[in-house]
């Protein structure tokens, strides 16, 4: 007997919506097989996880604080990935955003104007893109493989900010910690409740998603950046300025990337430091995959990442399940995820018939 | 023919391969005698290459037998056809450029046939017997596309052969060097090999093979002696209803000149790739002019500087012009709004996104048609414009959401082709347009561009089809290693005089009196 896989000829609509449930189910199965396995209770070890977290009103606002910059980084990168423009280096894009809008933003710690948070969430944007830039310019001058030179800019963008928070940047009475003062009252996003740590970072991303689905699916430009990703031949044909393009969707890449950055340093933390982000960047990508690179599916999907993080925290607290544990768990969510993809265009079936036709057909013939 | 034995070489019984969403071959029946030379005849889609892949292992039938010798058998792969002497050559050869004949035979033979050294003697001695003269020790970039067709020949040569698959291996021959394989053909037929010819050339097949099977939509629909058989019976074999396919069209001698190609030379950087020398080509309003010559003497290079995929710098912009205007430092999309319009060789991946729906396929060349406006596109002027494609130039199409990939070849041409003429050109460049496309669709292709004609627009086709420019062509030109002969209207010339020209022999531009034809 053989299992094998048939083309469809065209994606199934039914599967589209199918396959991730059809993953959830054998999350929560495998999942569940894992714990058991492990001497735990499988229902409480998964409630723990995936409904503690956002069972009050606090968790809620913890989701999106969470899901913020994941959902930023993710929304840029779904603008590179769809022109085929591989960047890995949401990271070290957000990293520059949060560096350099805490340079301006320790600096100004006694004004009072509400500008000068302007200027900051400005300052960030423009060090993620400018950042993003030099892949671009890498790119278009050198024809250098963005992945490589996003990546080790991640690393250069990651020793920079320890070098400015463990000297230039340091608070100067932080009793040698190596973090930055904390910023002025004026330089911090507003709260948008009382309780919660819920920020006005919400509102860019909301902006971000509504600008990035008309860019991708209603603008012409988008339309390029599209044709540029699938068919280079062909962008080439109707003269599509391909270096152009690589441009802009690295700017616009990186620029959300630095706003996610900036949101972070003037949003929750309130000041530069060392763990300003523990993988955002990263995690945006497997993020911005799950949902196709189109700008809803992303939303969902950066809300079951920031999910699973916050769930492996309160695992690891009440549970003490090991860290490693709580990632195995996700790592299965992504695997089942992706692994369910394949029957958006492919047809399982069960080749009984075949194999025993050519045994019958050529003896002795496996 | 001889046919010392009267058990046939291959049997094939009830032949049926389905894919998704089509049936390739349906219960096919065929049989090839040793010696025998049998022309597989059918349009493309007929379902030729899938039975072909079928005979020589590459894919297994969904039913039926294949009996080779008497003895039915189960082809697993091409290693185990080859065990058994089938050999088979590609339309599109599969050589290492940069590697000599006999190390590109050597590999394919595998360790176990010996050192290309020591197949050398070999490859001599075969290439001689069936007189395809090959030095062993060349390098196959430095050979002409018919000799890497010998080399391909002769690796199947090289162990002992019952049965040659050839597909489509005139299409990339000058008529003479045809006629020269048909001898090598001949003479290994008289030793007792079979050999299937698959063609959809009439008139080859009625000179070379013995029988025919013809296939259509995945059926045979007859078998026949091609020589007993008069052009239109084998047409309507192939296509069911062959009116319309032999059209004559009225010959145009055009009115004032639009497209002036002027000295245009061009260095190619790809050491294998073709370079234009001294280019002088003249295209009038209302009239069609083509383009022949064999694959890979500087066709895609011209048509890329033609549609300006390669543009030249700013002080050789006079090399090309569109209406005495310079064109040729522009971009393609500068030049579309001087009037171009252009139809590439490949369909997918080059004139339609293969994953995009025919709807954003339509958006690709036409958004200077008022598609676009803020930035944003009109989705429904778009919509409509792909119906209106769809509907004047009759595409077969579940509707205009299909992806560009799931259409056949033919219908996509379609498409491409009413993409670009609803954008009323006043210069169409087009390359290979019925390339691989359906008999029925290539006379409908055929009837589109003579009407672009007598509404006034400039035609270039380039192809490689003689029998298509002399249908549709007022003047006719041949490219040969990259140099243009000089245009002669289509009436006062002859396909064997043309054929002369695609193998160089024309005289040098004048300018350059000591650039002897390469040949």
């Amino acid at each position: 007997m053989l299992l094998s896989l048939e083309p469809r000829g065209q994606e199934s609509r039914a599967m589209l919506w199918f396959s991730p449930l059809l993953a959830a189910v054998l999350t929560l199965v495998s999942g569940s097989l894992l714990f058991i396995a492990l001497g735990l209770d499988p229902l409480l070890t998964l409630h723990t996880l995936l409904i503690a977290p956002v069972s009050d009103m606090y968790g809620v606002s913890e989701l999106m604080v969470k899901t913020l910059p994941i959902l930023l980084c993710a929304l840029g990168l779904a603008v590179a990935y769809q022109a085929r423009i591989w960047n890995i280096g949401a990271e070290g894009q957000l990293l520059i955003g949060a560096l350099a809008g805490s340079a301006v933003a320790v600096n100004v710690i006694d004004i009072e104007s509400r500008w000068i948070l302007a200027l900051i969430l400005l300052v960030g944007v423009a060090a993620g893109a400018a950042w993003a830039g030099l892949t671009a310019w890498l790119r278009t001058h050198f024809n250098a493989n963005e992945i490589l030179t996003s990546i080790m800019l991640n690393y250069i963008a990651l020793n920079l900010l320890l070098y400015f928070v463990h000297g230039p940047l340091k608070d100067p009475a932080g009793m040698n910690f190596p973090e930055s003062a904390m910023f002025g009252d004026a330089s911090r996003l507003p709260l948008l409740t009382e309780d919660g740590r819920v920020h006005a970072g919400v509102y860019f991303a909301l902006l971000a998603l509504v600008a990035v689905w008309v860019l991708l699916q209603r603008s012409f430009v988008g339309f390029q950046i599209k044709v540029l990703g699938l068919d280079k031949r062909a962008a080439g044909f109707v003269g599509f300025r391909e270096k152009g393009l690589i441009w802009l969707a690295l700017l616009i890449s990186g620029g959300l990337a630095g706003l996610a950055g900036v949101c972070e340093v003037t949003g929750p933390i309130g000041q530069l430091v060392p763990q300003v982000s523990p993988g955002y960047g990263y995690a945006a990508i497997t993020v911005a995959f799950l949902g196709r690179l189109n700008p809803l599916g992303i939303l969902f999907s950066s809300l079951l990442m920031a999910l699973l993080y916050l769930g492996g925290e309160s695992a690891q607290m009440t549970l003490n399940l090991p860290q490693a544990i709580t990632q195995l768990f996700q790592g299965m969510m992504l695997f089942f995820l992706l692994a369910c993809d394949v029957l958006i265009l492919y047809r399982p079936r069960l080749k009984l018939r075949w194999a025993r036709r050519q045994m019958a057909a050529v003896p002795g013939a496996v | 023919m001889p046919q010392s034995m009267n058990q046939a070489r291959l049997q094939l019984r009830h032949i049926t391969k389905r894919y998704p969403g089509c049936l390739a071959n349906d219960a096919i029946d065929l049989s090839i005698q040793p010696g025998e030379i049998h022309a597989l005849l059918g349009e493309n889609g007929a379902g030729k290459s899938t039975l072909m892949k079928i005979i020589y292992g590459v894919v297994q039938p969904d039913a039926g037998q294949i009996i080779w010798q008497g003895q039915p058998l189960n082809m697993r792969n091409p290693a185990q056809a080859r065990e058994l002497g089938i050999g088979m050559v590609f339309q599109h050869f599969s050589l290492f450029e940069t590697l000599s004949v006999a190390q590109n035979i050597a590999l394919a033979m595998g360790a176990a046939a010996g050192t290309p050294k020591q197949l050398e003697p070999k490859i001599r001695e075969v290439s001689q017997r069936y007189g395809m003269a090959l030095e062993p020790q060349r390098l196959v970039h430095s050979l002409s596309i018919g000799e890497r067709q010998k080399v391909e020949i002769i690796r199947c040569l090289m162990q002992e052969i019952r049965l040659l698959i050839l597909d489509e291996p005139t299409s990339v021959l000058t008529p003479q060097e045809a006629e020269d394989l048909f001898v090598t053909l001949r003479r290994l037929a008289d030793e007792g090999c079979s050999i299937l010819f698959i063609s959809h050339k009439l008139g080859e097949v009625r000179a070379l093979c013995h029988s025919a099977t013809v296939l259509r939509g995945g059926k045979v629909s007859g078998h026949c002696k091609p020589a007993e058989c008069s052009d239109l019976q084998l047409a309507r074999l192939m296509v069911g209803d062959a009116e319309g396919l032999v059209a004559q069209y009225p010959k145009a001698s055009g009115t004032a000149s639009f497209l002036q190609v002027d000295k245009l030379s061009w260095h190619n950087p790809d050491p294998f790739g073709c370079s234009l020398t001294d280019v002088q080509l003249e295209v009038r309003s209302g009239e069609i002019v083509g383009v022949a010559g064999v694959a890979g003497n500087g066709q895609d290079e011209l048509l890329a500087l033609l549609s300006g995929e390669q543009t030249l710098s700013r002080s050789d912009a006079q090399r090309i012009r569109f209406a005495n205007q310079a064109v040729a430092h522009l971009r393609p999309d500068a030049r579309r709004r001087q009037g171009l319009a252009f139809v590439p060789a490949e369909r997918l991946g080059h004139g339609a996104v293969p994953e995009m729906s025919l709807t954003d396929n339509a958006l690709l060349t036409a958004f200077q048609q008022g598609l676009v406006s803020k930035g944003l596109i009109q989705r429904s002027k778009v919509q409509a414009l792909a119906e209106t494609i769809i509907q004047r130039f009759a595409v077969k199409t579940p509707n205009a959401h299909t992806a560009a990939r799931s259409l056949s070849g033919g219908n996509l041409q379609k498409f491409i082709l009413g993409r670009e003429i609803l954008q009323s050109p006043r210069l169409l460049v087009a390359a290979h347009p019925t390339w691989g496309v359906d008999v029925g669709a290539a006379a409908a292709i055929h009837r589109a561009l003579i009407a672009l004609r007598d509404a006034g627009a400039a035609i270039l086709v380039i192809s490689e089809d003689l029998d298509e420019l002399f249908q549709i062509s007022d003047r006719v030109a041949a490219l040969s290693s990259g140099r243009l002969s000089a245009l002669a209207p289509t009436a006062q010339t002859s396909q064997v005089q043309v054929g002369g020209w695609m193998a160089g022999q024309f005289d040098a531009s004048p300018s350059q009196p000591d650039a002897a034809p390469q040949i």
